[in-house]
């Protein structure tokens, strides 16, 4: 397994679960937009969230790291409860990888210093130690010539693929991006989906929101169709990208690929 | 009598240049300007003044300017952070603070602290009449600052301490190393702003009492226009408060243009 540290818990032969979801519910307000997920991320696996906008699913991937506050229900990451109020969430997100779509660099810091800063202050890693897993991280995002670079200087592709690789330089056990390429410009979706899929080649566990169809069926192990707060289907990408049982299934892949 | 548009406006400005030059004129025409000269521009007064409106005065403008920008912005910081707590009492304090001393004339406040805390509590102010300044300035500086800088950390994108807390940063250090940063460089030229805005504010200490050398350049110059029965010396604390303002207004604008580039 690239990158990510054996973890003793699980470390055998069975499948763990690293993310596990029971019952989750998440209210805005009177507004209930999760109505009871039930979910799992195995060791290795790539799931992709596909749906209409609007029905939940990055809802579901902020709750994985408490960027929103479930209303109600279990969420486990490698078999620790992160809705326990007293639980460690600065630690716990240490371990999740994080891309947005707005890419949300830092503006104001170079990109060696997106790279290192968390590392340092958060890990207490050494300035030498930070540095050095920077390079190896943009080196893997194919940007190592852009290291004194500031975000404002690169182009939205070469930014999301710093953001990933700010993620990958904490080393976590799974990543999670919340629709990775919505922002960018057309031509340049490719480069950002190309390091995700070698990432995902190199065993990371992902959690993907996602609207290129494309990308789930050639790399996702499996695809969860989500609408209006419910997961209504999942299973291998083939099937429910190519024969979908439900008809609001049926109705959203048409949608999509009428485009 | 049809006009085009344009017409109208160029006349329009015509008769505005016209009424300025007759006003000007006028009153270069109607002033006294031997007197105007022997009572605003006396080079023999202006002598005199020198050096200590440079040495006492304006040395001492620039000091009162200083402390109290520097007092006040830590304490502007520490408000703007507790009205944007989630803690209710918090947001509370900060607002009834910031309501209160935007409220007030600064000369009251400034008569409140200086004379009121010492006969309230019978303490003795450190830094005697100019601590006393200093603190009811930085008092009233950051109840202003505190909103400027409560509004450079919501202009700060709600994505940046996303993601820095998915990076597993504590709420205050993100606060610290993500987020304030930002909001600063955002907030460079209002504060700037506010530093100008002090810097005439000072002109409110003589209320404390002054000796010869505490004196700021207003009150310096009033005391010698009332020796000399001459207005010369206002005229020269005018032209050092401007030598001083006009640099740092320049600064600002300089400082707007080059973010609004960046952005």
């Amino acid at each position: 397994m690239a990158g990510a540290p054996a973890r003793e818990e699980g470390g055998g032969v069975t499948v763990t679960a690293v993310i596990e979801i029971r019952e989750l519910h998440k209210y805005f307000g009177d507004l209930e937009v999760l109505k009871g997920i039930d979910f799992h991320v195995n060791e290795g696996e790539v799931v992709c969230v596909i749906g209409p906008s609007g029905s939940g699913k990055s809802t579901l991937l902020r709750c994985v790291n408490r960027l929103e506050e479930p209303t109600s229900g279990t969420i486990l990451i490698e078999g620790e409860d992160i809705t326990d109020l007293d639980a460690d969430v600065d630690a716990l997100r240490t371990k999740i990888g994080m891309v947005f779509q707005q890419f949300n660099l830092f503006p104001h810091l170079d990109v060696m210093g997106n790279l290192t800063i968390a590392q340092t202050k958060v890990l207490k890693r050494s300035k030498e130690e930070a540095a050095r897993i920077a390079h190896d991280v943009l080196e893997r995002v194919g940007l190592l010539d852009k290291i004194d670079e500031y975000p404002i200087r690169l182009s939205g592709g070469q930014q999301q693929r710093v953001a990933i690789a700010r993620a990958l330089a904490m080393n976590p056990d799974m990543m999670m991006f919340d629709e990775p390429t919505s922002a960018l410009d057309p031509e340049l979706v490719g480069e950002v989906l190309d390091v995700m899929r070698k990432l995902a080649k190199e065993g990371m566990t992902m959690m993907v929101v996602t609207h290129e169809m494309g990308f789930a069926m050639e790399v996702a192990d499996r695809v969860v169709f989500m609408d209006d707060g419910v997961v209504v289907e999942e299973g291998k990408p083939s099937e429910v990208l190519q024969e979908p049982k439900t008809e609001r299934a049926r109705r959203f892949l048409r949608m999509v690929t009428a485009k | 009598m049809a006009m085009k548009p344009r017409q109208r406006q160029r006349l329009f400005r015509w008769v505005m240049y016209a009424i300025a030059a007759v006003v000007v004129g006028l009153a270069v025409l109607v002033g006294d300007w031997e007197r105007i000269g022997f009572n605003f521009f006396n080079l023999e007064v202006m002598g005199r003044m020198f050096p200590e409106v440079l040495t006492i005065a304006a040395r001492n403008t620039i000091l009162y300017t200083l402390m109290s920008f520097a007092i006040g912005l830590v304490g502007a910081l520490v408000l703007a952070l507790m009205k944007l707590s989630t803690i209710a009492p918090y947001r509370a304090f900060a607002i009834g603070y910031i309501e209160l001393f935007r409220g007030l004339p600064a000369l009251i406040t400034l008569i409140l602290i200086g004379f009121g805390i010492p006969i309230a509590f019978d303490f003795r102010m450190p830094g005697g009449r100019v601590g006393a300044g200093v603190l009811g300035l930085s008092i009233v500086a950051a109840a202003y600052m505190a909103e400027t800088i409560r509004a450079g950390i919501e202009a700060v994108p709600r994505g940046q301490s996303e993601a820095a807390r998915s990076l597993g940063m504590s709420q205050n250090r993100t606060m610290y190393t993500i987020v304030l940063p930002q909001a600063f460089r955002i907030i460079i030229p209002p504060l700037t702003n506010e530093m100008v805005l002090l810097i005439k504010d000072t002109s409110l200490f003589f209320v404390l009492g002054t000796t010869p050398l505490t004196k700021e350049l207003t009150k310096f110059a009033r005391d010698f226009m009332v020796e000399i029965r001459n207005a010369t010396p206002l005229t020269v604390a005018a032209l050092v408060y401007l030598a001083i303002t006009l640099p740092l207004t320049w600064l600002v604008r300089r400082l707007e243009k080059r973010a609004a580039v960046s952005r």
